[in-house]
This record gives C-alpha cells, structure tokens and sequence, in this order.
C-alpha cells in the first residue's frame, strides 16, 4: 500500500442550465453529451429502441431522465447532475427544474454553479421564467451567462427573429445589471452550434455552446480579496487533555498568516494569530480562502460563533443594524412588516424585522410595484431590514461572498438576499468610537479565562432597574452582600458615585429620568462598567425605569452577554426586554435567591 | 487546491455547522468506508479529536471483522461509541436468515426499526466504556436530533435527491418532494419539536474520491475490502447473509483506485453486491423513505 500512484488534478466547473419549461434545456444538455462522446456504451441507442418500443418519439429529455434515474417523475422536480469533460475540464451540469413550484430546488442547484446556460425557444421567445430566472442567476452572484436561443429550425433560422429576442432580452437584463456573456442561435434537435457550426446559420459566425462554455472561467481572485472569516466555533477540547483554544472557520475571500493582527466583529476585538492548526498534515504559515481553518490567538480574548474575523490592515467590514437589501421570498407564507424572522449572514443568526418595502417585482407579472406591503411566494423585493443587534457583512459590490443572508421563518430558510448598501443606526458613531477604543485598548497579561478560574465567577453587569420606589437599591445592596459572602467579588455603583465625580461636568440633571438626553451619562457609566468587567468583577447597578435605548448603548459598550437586566415590581408598557422579571417582593433574601440562581444558571457564578 | 481538498473542505465546514447547532448530535459509523471517511473527517474537523458519540447498529449479522474493526479503533481513538440492536427480532427469530421474513422486511427490522428507536431514545443503548472495555447500558436517553450520515449523491438515484441538511419528522420519514432551499453554505439547522434532521458531509464525494482520500491520508479500512488472494473483495460492507463479494484482483488501495478508474466497474452498480437492493422494485426508496440508510 506504499506505491503511490499520482491523483490527477483536473479542473472541474459546475453550470447551471435554466430557462422555461419546454423550451429545451434538458435536449440542450442531451445533445452536449452525444456530441462529446460522455455517454455511456449504448445508452443513447438503448433509450431510442426504448421510445420505438413504446411507440413515442424520442426525446432527449428521456435520455437525461435514464441517465438520473428519474422516469418516474417525468418531470424535473429537483436539480440533478449530468456530467461531461472536455480536454480543458470536466463538467458537472447541474439541470435546475422550469417550473415555478420547483424554484426552491432550482436555487439550491444553481447556488453551486460558476457559470450559467440560459434557454430560451426561439419561437415562443422571453416568458416569465426566463426573465425569473435570469433574475434569480443575478442575485445568486452567478454573473458568467451565456444566452441560447434555442429552436431556431422552427422560425427557419430568421435573423430578425434571433434579434429581437437578443434586443429583448439584453433590455430586461440590462435593468438588473447582468451583462451576459453572448447570445447563441441554436437547435438542440439538431445539434446547430452546440459544439460544432454548420452552414445551418450562415449570418451566424459567433461561439458555439461549447466554445461559451470552455471560455468561462472558475473564480479565482476569492484568495487576493481582503480576508473575511466568519467565526464558526470556538473549541477547546480541554476534556479530551488538549489545552489549545481554536478559532474555526471557513475563509470566504482573503488570506491570513500567523503573526497578523486580526480584528473580530460587530464586536470589534483584536487578537494576533499565533498558530494554525491542522490534523495530519503538515500547516503552513499561511491559509487562505476557501480553506476550512482554525487559528490561535496570542491572547485570550471572549469572542463567540458570528463574529466576523478580519485583517486589521485591510478594509473593514460594515457593522449596522439597519441595511438596504434585495430579497427574494420562498417561503408558503407571505414576508410582512409586523412579523419578527432571523436572519442568518456568515455565520450570525440575529432577529430581524422589515422596516420598509421600497419595492416588490411581482411574482406573476414581473412588473415593479411599490404599494405592495407584503411580499409573497417567489416575490423579489428590495426592502430595508432592522436586526435586533448589529451584524457585521460588506455591501455586495465590495464582496458578494460576505453580502449574502437568509432568512428563517420558523423553522425553514425561506428568503434569501444580498445587502446592498449599509444604512446608519442609533450606534454607528458610539460604535465606531468603541473599535477605536479596543484597538488601543492593553489587553492584561492575565487572560479573562484564568481570572474567572481564580475568582470562581465571570464579570458581569447586573442591571436593577423598575419604577420608583420599589426597593432597587436595597436588593443591590442585599445581593452585593450575599455575593460578598459567598466569596464572590462583587460590587455595588452607586449612581451618585458617578454623577459627581466622572459626569462633573455634564452634571445637572439626575442621570437616570430623563435617560433620552442624558446618552452621555450612560456612556459613561458604561465605559466604568467596561473597566470593572475587565478586572473580573460582577458589578451591580440600579436604575430607574431604564428604557431599552439605554440598554442599547451599554450593549454597544460592554459584552452583551454578560449584562443581566432585572425588573423589579409591577410591569411597565415600554418597550424594555429584561432578562428577568420580579413582580412582587415578599422577602428581599427570596428575591436575592431568585437572582443568585439566575446567575447560576447563565453561569456566571459557578455553583461551590 | 485540489478536488480532495475542496471536498474535505465542505466537509469540515458542514460537520462544524453540525456541532454548533445541534445540541444532541451523533453520527452513523456502518465501518463502511464512506462513515470511515467521515470519521476521519470528523477528526480533521475538530483537531484531532470527536466530540459527539458513534452509533453503530449491530444487526448481529455484520462480518466477524467488522465488529473486531469497529472496537480497535473505539480504543483506539477513543470514540464515544454507542450500538444498538433490534433484539426482539432476533430474539423473536423475525429475520432472512431465520427464513422468518424477506431481506426488505429483515433490513426493516433489524435496520430501519433498530435505527429509529435507538436515534429516539426508545430501545436500549449500549456505550463502550473505555476504563472496563466492554459495552454498558447508556444512561442518557435523549433523542438525538442531529444525525451525521455518509450518504453519498452517486450512490444510486434516490440520493442524488438528498440535501447536506435534511430534514426527517417525528417517524424519520424523508419527504422528497418537499425539501427546503438550501444555497451560500446556508443549511436548515432549525428544527421544530420532534423532528430531526439528517446531515450529510459526503453528498459530492464519489466512490472513486472516497479511496483517493483514503489513500492520501492513509485511514485505516477493514481488510474486507481487498483481495486476499482468492480473486474476492467486497466493495461495499454488510449484513453476511445478503452481502457478497465482487470479482476482483485488488489487493491495495491503489489497486482499487486504478480498477475503479480503468471502468472495469462501471456498468457495475456500487451496490450490486447487496440483495435486498435488487429485491422488489422501489425497496431501497421506500426503506429509505422510512428512515434507512
Ligand atoms: N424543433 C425543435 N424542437 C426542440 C428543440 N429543442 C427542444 N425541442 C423540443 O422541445 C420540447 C421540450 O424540450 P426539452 O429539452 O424537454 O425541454 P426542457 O423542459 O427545457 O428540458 C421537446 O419536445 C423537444 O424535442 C429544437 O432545437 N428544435
């Protein structure tokens, strides 16, 4: 088993071919296959004596149907795979299904391709799916396409014929912005210009399909991109005896080699890359897009799965809540405004809510609306969307790879979408001033991980707030001291600690009530709450009525993760999510119990 | 990056997009070449180690070397390895070999039936207990809702259907027609109550690819697999009863890559070697349907 013998490497493309039902996709590819010599020994003969037996004509699309198993259908319902190789390549095409109910499965097929073929019958010339599809190519990123126009024996091979849809086509392509590669006047049937020119088209001298094909090329600038890295996981298999703390991901665009100073967000923390990791192989000094990796870091930083990793040399991503996108809706059930989904992009998953519908391209039609206030089945709509927390991505003209998204309803992916342009939130300015804030920021020598271990705690703020008078403070204070006894690290800020001595001055109103005009305030105690979390300690703050902008900003400020809000007393009607809520107080001990075993539960008191 | 590398690479990015969202995750280990090949990926994944247990189901019919294969390597690398059986059937004697039922119906016992009850949590679980070294009664009866599964698309045609993620309801039914989107690496990893899903990191890996890695990373395989001098070898592994070697002189990996290049084994189904494919008509959809692998 020690002889080795050379794996050759061949280059392999995915297409994808699309268009409207009928109009010849499946001959198209049947007719490639036949005149490259990729089929099976006496299949092509096997099939027409099967057609003649049964008394019916052949057709290719039998042919493509025997070789993926699928009669029984007889009709294309998922995207199936035929495959060819030429000198240059080997194919793999990927038959996306014409029928509108089946466009799900046509976008999972065509998502894997690199170029794409387009049909369209020369007599019944641009229908709907033709222009769909189209649509649905631009919006997956497929941008290589090559145009047939097919069936040209049936209008006598006229020129003017082939214009006009040319001239028709180019004009709806041209208002989504694909430029496609050429037009090409074919017939399957027959095979006229799929791989070889005949006399059939005199006026025709362009490509043939296989000339289109062999002309398109395999994305290869992902590598010289600027490095982005959605962070899939954080692993450390301590129980396994392995002390290594590993960053892992898949690398959609750019490069990273050890000693570079990556950058993480929406958080916007920063590390160095002090390893990469690897199993049974050697590693290099250097990785790049589209390999799977983990990385080291040289210091011990809280980051968490959906963080989006970058080079700190090189451009940074957007961060925002608010964005412009393009979507395309596959869910059973309509897109509205009041509903609450997640959207998924690299590899964050946050709450999302539409904000506006500028505009809906009508699944039927195919006509701009924009009084439409739902979006419905196989709708494509541009729209604004809220996330509920900050996500980082860039905008698809700078890289499609890190602009795309889903969206889940319930249980199901139905949308996708590109963002196109980043739109400013209440935290772009407190956010930017953040990353800057990290950037400088000395990070301790002692990382967090190990200052938990010796505290038996993990920092965090703990956030009283409820109307006035319904004893915030001397619960803070009882569970300071409960904490405090435990041997926990805990303290409690006094406001008034704070509004007399950092808010000196910008003093003057009592910081809390009038919370709106009073962001400075909050970023202030913020910051302070920031400095204390890094020195490992569970900081207890009251407030009154905290509203959720406020929280806002402390969120932006300090990790998320740890700030734990709790409502005490009757309920309000604003719009504050807390963590926990206690309605009425019988014994301040049961209160300071009930959250002891809240922070318990997050584990940030470990149980002794 | 070559085409081995490329697909290891989609691998190692599905298997972690698995373990990050499936609390109760666990894979399928047949000792086959194609759940060895996921093993390893699995390995590749996540350094080194696997962090989610194996489950194999024992039909109490597997090649002796197969079961001798399948401890080592649990010691070995100290896998989380969970087995389970039918053993009403077999106690019951409800099997082929018994002469009691077809092979489908065998399979659907001593497969599909032990499969589902041992992903829900119903029937007995075994776990390889690595200070005794022997088999215990598992403790936890939890339903696993992610399933990692090394289906492969070029199998055979009901396959080339599947999803990376895909979904099964509360009976482990599969429903072809109705499958979610899947596209930008995006995957279905929410499920409602009850369900779970299946997980497939192979689906563009082909028979040829599977030993083309095995060769390059030099994983170790059942001897099964070679010809040991008899002009005999298995191509695919299972049951004694209903698997059958195939007519064939390789004697190394290598070998087998040239034998599965040259295209002595096209017109050859992967497969052909097991019965109960060819049994009745549909068989191997419907089982499949029913939740078989
Ligand atoms: N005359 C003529 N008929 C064609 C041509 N290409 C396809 N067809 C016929 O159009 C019908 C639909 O073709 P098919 O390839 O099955 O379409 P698909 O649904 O796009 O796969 C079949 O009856 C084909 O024989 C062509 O170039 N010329």
């Amino acid at each position: 088993m020690n002889t080795k013998t050379p794996i050759e490497h061949r280059e392999k493309m995915n297409i994808v071919i699309v268009g409207h039902v009928d109009h010849g996709k499946s001959t198209v590819i049947g007719r490639l296959l036949v005149d490259t010599g990729s089929l099976p020994d006496g299949k092509l003969d096997q099939v027409r004596e099967n057609c003649e037996r049964n008394s019916k004509p052949f057709e290719y699309a039998f042919l493509i149907d025997a070789l993926k198993d699928e009669q029984a259908q007889g009709i294309t319902i998922d995207s199936a795979r035929v495959f060819f190789k030429t000198e240059k390549r080997d194919y793999i095409i990927i038959d996306a299904p014409g029928h509108i109910e089946f466009l799900k499965n046509m976008i999972t097929g065509a998502s894997h391709a690199e170029a794409a073929l387009l049909v369209i019958d020369a007599n019944e010339g641009v229908r709907e799916n033709s222009r769909r599809h189209g649509y649905m190519l631009s919006m997956l990123g497929i941008h290589q396409i090559a145009v047939l126009v097919n069936k040209m024996d049936l209008v006598d091979y006229s020129e003017t014929v082939y214009h006009s849809i040319v001239q028709e086509y180019t004009a709806f392509l041209h208002q989504i912005n694909v430029k496609p590669a050429c037009f090409i006047p074919v017939s399957g049937v027959l095979g006229v210009n799929i791989t070889r020119h005949n006399q059939t088209i005199p006026w025709y001298r362009g490509k043939t399909v296989l000339d289109a094909l062999e002309e398109f090329h395999n994305a290869d600038d992902i590598e010289v991109r600027p490095f982005r890295m959605p962070v899939q996981d954080i692993y450390k298999f301590t129980r396994f005896g392995d002390n290594r703390r590993i960053v892992a991901g898949t690398i959609l665009t750019g490069s990273i080699s050890i000693g570079d100073q990556i950058l993480f967000f929406p958080s916007g923390k920063k590390g160095v890359v002090q390893s990469i990791e690897a199993f049974n192989t050697v590693t290099s000094s250097t990785v790049s897009a589209p390999y799977a990796v983990g990385l080291t870091l040289a210091e011990q930083i809280y980051i968490t799965r959906g963080e989006m990793a970058v080079k700190a040399t090189e451009a940074k991503p957007c961060v925002t809540s608010r964005v412009k996108t393009s979507l395309f809706w596959l869910g059973k059930n309509p897109m509205t405004m009041k509903k609450e989904y997640h959207i998924k992009t690299g590899c964050a998953k946050v709450p999302v809510m539409i904000e506006e519908i500028s505009r809906v391209l009508n699944a039927d039609t195919l006509q701009w609306t924009d009084s439409k206030s739902v979006i419905d089945r196989h709708d494509v709509a541009e729209c604004i969307l809220r996330t509920s927390g900050p996500i980082a991505f860039d905008i698809s003209e700078d890289n499609p790879l890190t602009s795309r998204f889903v969206i889940i309803d319930d249980y199901e992916i139905s949308g996708g979408g590109i963002i196109q342009r980043d739109l400013d939130d209440s935290q772009t300015r407190l956010r930017d001033n953040v990353y800057v804030r990290n950037v400088k920021w000395e990070t301790s020598g002692i990382p967090s991980e190990k200052r938990a271990d010796r505290y038996n705690q993990k920092s965090a703020l703990i956030l009283i707030t409820g109307k006035k008078d319904t004893g915030k403070k001397t619960i803070a204070r009882a569970l300071e001291k409960r904490l405090f006894d435990d041997g926990k690290i805990a303290y409690f800020l006094g406001i008034g600690n704070v509004l007399y001595g950092v808010d000196a001055d910008i003093k003057g109103r009592s910081v809390l009530e009038l919370a709106n005009e009073n962001s400075e305030h909050i970023r202030r105690l913020a910051e302070i709450a920031h400095i204390m979390m890094e020195a490992g300690i569970i900081l207890i703050v009251t407030a009154i009525e905290l509203q959720q902008d406020n929280i806002e900003i402390i969120k932006t400020i300090v990790n998320p993760d740890r700030i734990e809000t709790i409502w005490i007393g009757e309920e309000s009607d604003s719009e504050l999510r807390c963590d926990l809520y206690i309605e009425s107080i019988d014994s301040i001990d049961e209160v300071v119990g009930v959250i002891k075993e809240n922070l318990q539960e997050k584990n940030i008191i470990f149980r002794p | 990056m070559d085409h081995l590398d490329r697909l290891e690479n989609i691998s190692v990015h599905i298997l972690r997009e698995a373990y990050a969202n499936f609390k109760n995750l666990c894979m399928l280990w047949s000792i086959g070449k194609d759940s060895t090949v996921l093993l390893w990926l699995t390995r590749k994944a996540f350094f080194g180690h696997v962090p989610f247990p194996l489950v194999h189901i024992d039909t109490n019919y597997k090649i002796p070397e197969m079961i001798e294969y399948r401890d080592r390597l649990t010691q070995e690398w100290k896998l989380m390895m969970i087995v389970g059986k039918n053993e009403e059937a077999l106690v019951d004697k409800l099997t082929f070999p018994d002469g009691a039922v077809d092979r489908i119906a065998c399979c659907r016992n001593l497969k599909t039936k032990a499969l589902i009850n041992t992903l829900n949590g119903t029937w007995k679980r075994m776990r390889f207990n690595h200070h005794s070294n022997s088999y215990e009664v598992d403790r936890s009866t939890e339903p696993y809702t992610g399933v990692i599964v090394g289906a492969r698309a070029d199998e055979e045609g009901s396959r080339s259907k599947e999803r990376y993620f895909s979904p099964r309801d509360t009976y482990s039914e599969w429903d072809v027609g109705d499958q979610p989107p899947e596209f930008w690496n995006q995957f279905k990893t929410d499920f409602a109550p009850g369900t779970h899903l299946r997980i497939h990191p192979l689906l563009d890996w082909t028979e040829l690819n599977i030993w083309e890695y095995i060769e390059r990373e030099n994983i170790p395989t059942v001897s099964l697999y070679y010809n040991k001098g008899d002009g005999k070898r298995y191509r695919s592994l299972g049951c004694w009863p209903c698997t059958n070697p195939i007519n064939s002189e390789s004697r190394t990996i290598n070998e087998i890559i040239d034998e599965l290049k040259s295209g002595n084994l096209k017109n050859i189904a992967e497969r052909s070697g097991r019965a109960q494919d060819k049994d009745d008509g549909g068989g191997l959809e419907t089982l499949r349907r029913e939740g078989y692998m």
